[in-house]
Order: structure tokens, then C-alpha cells, then sequence
């Protein structure tokens, strides 16, 4: 497999305050990659170095084996980029966007076609200041699409947006890996980059402090499975002793959290309604919870508030 | 190429479309040659050398409308697109900024000429202006003062920290100029104090120029106009280009 974005120590300053620090990875052909991180932890700008549009202060970045800084002009005919923070004029329509936009590049998709798979063939001739959030990004997503790129770049797609357009969003993203595109995205939602993403960069204070699927993030992290359940009545004392292996156990009233080891051999849920079956013992409301990538990410970067 | 004539079509459109701009452009201008020439029609007049007020406010109204596109309507669009991230997004695709701000000056240059061809051909129509110049000439002062006056434009528009700012500073140096540099109102009747003080207006020597060739005056006698015009169009483009911003 190809790869398509290699980038090796960047470092980046801004002044005295150090930006992107000893940064490096690789993002595969037909890849959707993730940089997730608090405010403030370099994935904008590690992206935005990337793309050409600021100059790293070291290391080596490499774009479909081109150099952003020097070869700018053609990665820009062949790679597409939806910024975190960019507008269209207000009273520009949105297929006016898209016919001036599409003039830019020398084989440009048709915009036609993006206009009605981005499900903004009704808005055609809205202006851009009538749009919703969700429909703003669209349109974002349809220009970045624009040159028929290899490689998307997609900076906080989906902040500042409902429910619904972010599920849409995410499936129009996973579309477009679907046509062999590589996608590389920055969020601050876990559960966007643990839904969306094949391999998941965390980053905080301007360094990668974990890199990989987010499945195996999570399981890296060995953080505890939790079983939830309320019994009929009261638990037997020592009920806890009797499960396969060390759990922790949390009665309140009748509300029961079984906490347990993730990688057991046998599944805690399994361990836990075989026992209480064999028991007898009547219980509502069973759920387990999976720790996820949120987990990972809080006990990395820690929980304190940061601006 | 192609993208360069999409995009001046796409700001010509947007230009039409934003109504405040069109109307201080297109239509304001009209309205002061219909009221002042239904107030003082266009009777030859000593004090303007033997003009009617009509003559002379064609090409004092042209220079207000250069006035309105270079501070008013190139400040803000430029601002406006940078301070909104209008510019972020283009610089993310292969179009030069060259081509971007060539778009502009076509259009506003375009609009300037579209609004003083209406006060023509108005006046020509209603008030049978009378035109002793050489069209060429006319048409070559006029080219001189617009790009000299968007060079101030894109300077505003480069400097200023924010898109208010710049429209704010822009109506400032645009509203004096227009009452005290012989633009809104003939010279002649302001008073000699003030017609001093206009020395220091660059849109004066606007007024001057194209008064002047107007009604047939030689390029020689208004080499200074031409000469601080060209001044401010040379020094508009050199820091126009080293103060642009994409962000």
C-alpha cells in the first residue's frame, strides 16, 4: 500500500510558544487517519503545515511524495482542503461556488454530480449566508472534492453541529474513502474519530502521545469494563468472590456496577448473568459499558479544563 | 485564464447583488445630476468659464464615483474577504492571488466606468451637456484616476486590522473629498480658504484632470495632476502588493 502523507519530526513555533513538536507519522492509501487532541494541541496546525498553508520550522513532510513548501502549487491541483475557518461571500450561490471553484482546477469532477451527492441539489441557488452549519460544510466538503483529489484533508468538520448532520457527515466521509480517496481529518470528538477513523493520532501539547487503531487504543489502555444492572431484592454476600476472576462490585440501593479488567478470559457479562442465573437471583436493566476512545484520550491528556 | 474571467463575472455579479455599493455607484450619481439639474438646468454660466452646471458635474460626479469605488467598495470587499476567510479558501487551490485581485480591479474599474457612462449618456439625453474634449483623453485621465484611487483601496483594505476599520477609515478620507475637493459640488463655490485646503485632497486632482480635459484642455496643463496620480498609482501598487494578507 502506498503512502500517501509521511512526515517526519515536524516542529513548529509561533513566537516563544512552541506549536507542533518532534511530530511524525505516516498516513496510508484509502486511510481515513484522525488527529484528535484538546484545544491548543497542534492538530490545526500540524495540518495546516501540511497543506502548505504555514511553513514548518523543521522536519520533513512529504504530500503524495511532494514537498507542500515547494511543490504547493500542483499538491494544491490534487489534493482537496476544507479549513476549520473559511467563508464563501455572502450573496454567492451555492452552484456559483462550485462552477467558479471547479474553473480552478485543470480536471475538475463534476460539480453537478457532488452538488446532488452532497444532497445540496435543492439549495442550488441559495446564497451562501442562507445555508445551515450542516449545509455549509457540505458545500466545504463538495469544494474540497472539486480537483478529484487522492488525498482530502478535513479540519474539524463536524464541530458546531447537530446530531443528524454529523451522522450525515460521517457517512459522506466514509463515501468518499469508499472511491479510494485518503482522508486525513482533525476533531475533538472521540466518539467521531473512534466511529470514522482506521488509525487515530493523539496529540497534546504539540506531541503524538499515541498513535493506532482506535480499537487497539482502547485496549492498550486496559481500562475497566463496567456490567450495570438492578436486582430484585438484595445480592448475596461475597457474590463477587464466586465470578472467574477479580472484579470490583458497587451497590447502591438496588442498583449494582460490576467493575472489571478489560481482556479477561471469559467476558465479564458472561461471568456475571451466568452467576446470577445459577444463583437465581432475579435483575432488570443489564448493560454493559465498553470504555471508549474517550477514556483513552481523558486519561492521556488528563481531565483538567483547558482553554 | 478561465478562472480569471469566471471570477470577474462571479464579482461583477456580487458587486450588483450587494445593493448599498451598486447605489453609490450606479445610481446616487444620477440622482445628483437630476436635482441639481432640475434646480439650476444647464445654462452657460460665467463663473464656470461659460459651462452649464450640467457640463461640469459629469466629470466632478465621475470623480466621486471613483472616489466611492476606490474607498468604499475595493476597501471593503478586499477586508471584508480576507477578515472573512474568503481568501483562506482560495489560497487552498492552485489560483494565484494575482488573479484575485485582478479580478477586483476589473470589476470596480468596470463599475466606475458603467456608472459614469449612465451620467453621460444621461446627460446627454436631458441636458444636452456640451463635450468640446477628445474622448481618448477623457477616457485615459479617467483610467488614471480610478487605478490611482483603488490603489488607495488596497492599501486600506491591507493595513487595517479589521474590515470595519478599513470601511470606517475609508468614509472618513472619502466624505471631506467629496464636499471640499470640487467633487459633490463645483470648486467655484467654495470658499477661497477652503479651495486651498483642497490642494492636499488626491481626489482633487481628479476633479482637475478631468475637468479639464472635459472640455479640451492639453495634457500640459495639468502635468501635476497627472504627475500626483501616477505618483499615488505607483506607490499604491508596490504597497498594496507588500501589505496583502491572505488572513
Amino acid at each position: 500500500m502506498d503512502t500517501i502523507v509521511q512526515v517526519e519530526g515536524l516542529r513548529k513555533t509561533y513566537g516563544a510558544t512552541v506549536a507542533v513538536e518532534e511530530v511524525s507519522f505516516e498516513v496510508r492509501e484509502g486511510e481515513i487517519f484522525g488527529m484528535v487532541g484538546p484545544n491548543g494541541a497542534g492538530k490545526t496546525t500540524t495540518i495546516e503545515c501540511l497543506e502548505g498553508l504555514r511553513k514548518p520550522d523543521r522536519g520533513m513532510i512529504r504530500i503524495l511524495g511532494m514537498d507542500p513548501q515547494r511543490d504547493g502549487h500542483t499538491l494544491r491541483e490534487r489534493t482537496g482542503m476544507q479549513l476549520q475557518q473559511s467563508n464563501l461571500p455572502e450573496r454567492m450561490r451555492v452552484w456559483e461556488a462550485l462552477n467558479l471553484y471547479a474553473s480552478f482546477y485543470p480536471k475538475a469532477a463534476d460539480w453537478n454530480e457532488l452538488l446532488s451527492q452532497l444532497g445540496l441539489e435543492e439549495k442550488r441557488n441559495a446564497p451562501f449566508s442562507k445555508l445551515s452549519g450542516g449545509q455549509k460544510q457540505r458545500l466545504f466538503i463538495a469544494l474540497a472534492l472539486l480537483p478529484d483529489p487522492q488525498l482530502v484533508f478535513l479540519d474539524e468538520l463536524t464541530t458546531g453541529l447537530d446530531p443528524q448532520a454529523r451522522h450525515a457527515i460521517w457517512d459522506l466521509v466514509r463515501d468518499v474513502r469508499a472511491k479510494g480517496k485518503t482522508v486525513l481529518l482533525t476533531t475533538h470528538y472521540m466518539e467521531e474519530a473512534e466511529r470514522l477513523c482506521d488509525r487515530v493520532a493523539i496529540l497534546d501539547h504539540g506531541r503524538i502521545v499515541a498513535l493506532d487503531t482506535p480499537a487497539a487504543l482502547i485496549r492498550g489502555l486496559g481500562v475497566e469494563e463496567r456490567v450495570v444492572f438492578n436486582v430484585d431484592g438484595t445480592l448475596p454476600a461475597g457474590f463477587e468472590k464466586a465470578l472467574s476472576s477479580a472484579v470490583r462490585l458497587e451497590v447502591q440501593g438496588e442498583r449494582v456496577v460490576v467493575h472489571g479488567k478489560n481482556g479477561r478470559k471469559v467476558p465479564l457479562v458472561s461471568d456475571v448473568v451466568g452467576q446470577l442465573t445459577k444463583l437465581g437471583i432475579q435483575f432488570l436493566d443489564l448493560r454493559t459499558e465498553q470504555p471508549t476512545l474517550e477514556d483513552v484520550f481523558l486519561s492521556l491528556t488528563g481531565r483538567e479544563m483547558r482553554e | 485564464m478561465k478562472s480569471l474571467l469566471k471570477m470577474t463575472w462571479m464579482e461583477t455579479k456580487l458587486f450588483l447583488r450587494e445593493p448599498v455599493g451598486a447605489f453609490f455607484t450606479l445610481v446616487f450619481p444620477l440622482m445628483m445630476l437630476f436635482l441639481f439639474g432640475s434646480i439650476f438646468g444647464n445654462e452657460p454660466t460665467p463663473m464656470f468659464g461659460g459651462q452649464g452646471t450640467i457640463d461640469i458635474s459629469i466629470p466632478t460626479y465621475t470623480a466621486m464615483i471613483i472616489g466611492t469605488t476606490g474607498l468604499m467598495s475595493t476597501t471593503i470587499t478586499m477586508a471584508t474577504y480576507r477578515e472573512n476567510g474568503i481568501l483562506r479558501r482560495l489560497r487552498t487551490t492552485p489560483v494565484s492571488p494575482l488573479a484575485v485581485l485582478a479580478a477586483q480591479v476589473v470589476v470596480v474599474f468596470a463599475m466606475t466606468g458603467l456608472g459614469m457612462l449612465l451620467l453621460v449618456t444621461a446627460g446627454k439625453l436631458v441636458y444636452h451637456v456640451r463635450f468640446e474634449g477628445n474622448a481618448f483623453s477623457v477616457l485615459a485621465g479617467f483610467v488614471l484616476g480610478s487605478l490611482s484611487f483603488f490603489g488607495i483601496g488596497f492599501i486600506l483594505a491591507g493595513t487595517m486590522p479589521t474590515a470595519r476599520t478599513a470601511q470606517i477609515v475609508g468614509l472618513v478620507l472619502l466624505y471631506p473629498m467629496l464636499f471640499l475637493s470640487g467633487a459633490g459640488f463645483p470648486r467655484e463655490l467654495l470658499p477661497a480658504a477652503v479651495q486651498k485646503f483642497s490642494a492636499f485632497l488626491p481626489m482633487t486632482y481628479v476633479v482637475n484632470l478631468l475637468r479639464g480635459l472635459w472640455v479640451g484642455e492639453a495634457w500640459g496643463k495639468h502635468l501635476l495632476d497627472v504627475g500626483v496620480l501616477s505618483g499615488m498609482l505607483i506607490l499604491g501598487i508596490i504597497i498594496s502588493v507588500k501589505t496583502f494578507r491572505w488572513e
